[in-house]
């Protein structure tokens, strides 16, 4: 993937930045020009926010990855999930600080800043968000993790964006 | 609109074909297809070519004129259009190819499928299976196409109580089919134990829920109905043909464990052909993943949501249940070459209409319906197909 393409999206894989429709109040990640869901798709262009996530979620449903993407060969086997944020989206990520036996659907979790992937040995090293236990687990002490992103639900930035 | 029939079938053997080259392939498949029909090539009006991925397998792209060109064609100047959806970019050329003949705006038509991915390492060909999923919201972040389809199937255990033995019977039903398919990439009949204890791809799925990575290609004669007879002895009319698309990415869809698209299409088609899922005998559906199957048998109207697991453990869908799928073995054992499939599915429910399926043969069937699946559901393509009076 060349530099520009992925930087480009950098504000949204680093920060969650998505966006809200001010037409009927709908949060989408990554964010959209236009509603897909309101009843005035139309009219919802150029209504659409910059809306922030707060990066808190829960498992929604999850695998362990045996066989990797490309760029993810070091990180064989990967849980990787769909988390349901607390604002709605729905996120694709892997879950780390665990092990594999330990996550579970409904699982409390947490977005936190990590690398993603390498393009071999020279390449280009792609960052962005994964998620980590929000809660207590056998294997590993609970806490915010390190790295933390996104801004906690319902703070000062999440209103300002709102 | 005017009725569509299919005149004339043709495939290649799916599998590791070394020794043979995208063009060979293509080729040989719609040159079987014209013979079938009786039909000179004289009488073709244009070239459809369903195909996914032809620049990242072969670094070959413009691919529609290249098949024309060495079907010997290229002197007659035909339009040919390479057509992409995914893995159902067969289907879709199907649908082309149907709305160009029922338009008027042309009598024949040729529609291909072929896909060469043996011609690079397993390792780039599960990449570039993956580019059918959305690249910059999943792939990026560690998503794999067997992924993604884990997860939906991990959701649909978790709401439906569907079983990993449930899956599993999937496969050993492909396999049990595909060994009865000389064109079949795999013949070897599995085990339940075997398909569980295979090594793991993406949990719950391990390598026998998955596909294979194939060789093939596939084609059938499209022609107006009112002239079939002239061309076919049994041509078989085409019902139906819809297409419905959906959210690229599973992580945005209304249910993860539904495709709308699925649902949609087959909704569509039903509607068009004024008939409904009870009525159809034989189906080939998507099983690229165990888990796809089970979804495609619940949104396609076989079975209710969430029951398709013990209803294919109670052998509603063998061959002489209610509806017998996958006659042919399926993406699972027949082969997967991703342009290929949807055509090929059309060629093998040709063939059982016209009783012509061999030791597959269902018994006297008289509608069928063709499912495809592109990516994880963003497009699904549903074609019914009835033997003609
Ligand atoms: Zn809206």
């Amino acid at each position: 993937m060349s530099i520009a393409r992925f930087w480009r999206e950098t504000p949204r894989r680093y920060n969650l930045g998505g966006s809200k429709c001010t037409m009927c109040g709908t949060v989408y990640f990554p964010p959209r020009a236009v509603c897909p869901t309101c009843a005035h798709h139309r009219e919802s262009i150029g209504k659409m926010e910059p809306f922030q996530l707060s990066g808190d979620g829960e498992v929604f449903s999850y695998t362990t990855v045996h066989e990797p993407a490309e760029g993810f060969e070091m990180q064989v086997p990967y849980v990787l999930a769909l988390v349901r944020t607390v604002e709605g989206p729905v996120l694709t990520g892997q879950v780390v600080d665990l092990a594999p036996e330990d996550v579970r659907i409904g699982l409390k979790v947490r977005a936190t800043f990590r690398k993603l992937r390498e393009e071999g040995k020279a390449g280009v090293i792609h960052y962005g968000y994964k998620f980590a236990p929000a809660e207590d687990l056998p294997n590993r002490p609970p806490g915010r993790p390190r790295g933390a992103v996104g801004a906690p639900a319902g703070s000062e930035s999440d209103r300002a964006a709102a | 609109m005017r009725d569509v029939a299919v005149l004339g079938v043709g495939m290649t053997k799916f599998g590791e074909l070394w020794d043979r080259s995208f063009r060979e392939i293509g080729i040989e498949a719609g040159l079987q297809a014209l013979v079938d029909a009786k039909l000179s090539s004289g009488d073709l009006g244009a070239l459809y070519l369903g195909n996914m991925a032809s620049g990242s397998l072969i670094d070959q792209e413009h691919i529609g004129p290249l098949i024309l060109d060495y079907a010997g064609l290229g002197a007659r100047h035909l339009p040919a259009v390479r057509v992409e959806g995914g893995g159902a970019s067969g289907s879709l050329a199907l649908h082309q190819g149907y709305l160009a003949v029922a338009s008027g705006l042309y009598d024949f038509v040729v529609v291909g499928g072929a896909e060469k991915l043996t011609d690079v390492p397993d390792a780039t060909g599960n990449q570039i299976t993956s580019s059918a999923a959305d690249h910059e919201w999943e792939v990026v972040f560690g998503g794999t196409l067997p992924a993604l389809w884990a997860m939906i199937a991990r959701r649909h255990m978790h709401q439906y109580g569907t079983t990993r033995e449930q899956l599993a019977r999937v496969a050993v039903h492909a396999h049990e089919m595909g060994s009865k398919n000389p064109n079949a990439h795999y013949r070897n009949k599995v085990t339940l134990e075997q398909v569980i204890g295979a090594g793991p791809v993406a949990e719950p799925l391990g390598v026998f829920d998955c596909a294979p990575l194939s060789d093939g290609a596939a084609a059938v004669v499209l022609g107006p109905m009112e002239l079939a007879h002239k061309y076919s002895e049994r041509p078989v009319r085409i019902a139906a043909s819809a297409v419905a698309c959906d959210t690229m990415a599973v992580q945005h869809r209304r249910d993860v464990t539904t495709l709308d698209s699925t649902v949609l299409a087959a909704r569509r088609a039903f509607e068009q052909a004024k008939r409904a899922p009870a009525d159809v005998q034989v189906a080939e559906i998507n099983d690229a993943y165990t888990i796809s199957a089970l979804l495609a048998l619940e949104d396609l109207g076989f079975s209710e949501k969430g029951h398709a697991g013990p209803d294919f453990e109670a052998g509603r869908f063998a061959r002489g249940g209610e509806v017998a799928v996958n006659m042919s073995g399926g993406l699972k054992a027949q082969g997967r070459p991703f342009g290929a499939v949807g055509v090929a599915q059309v060629v093998e429910l040709v063939r059982q209409l016209r009783g012509e399926a061999k030791d597959r043969q269902v018994a006297n069937p008289t509608l069928a319906l063709a499912h495809d699946v592109g990516g994880t559901g963003a497009t699904s393509v549903v074609t019914l197909l009835e033997r003609a009076s």
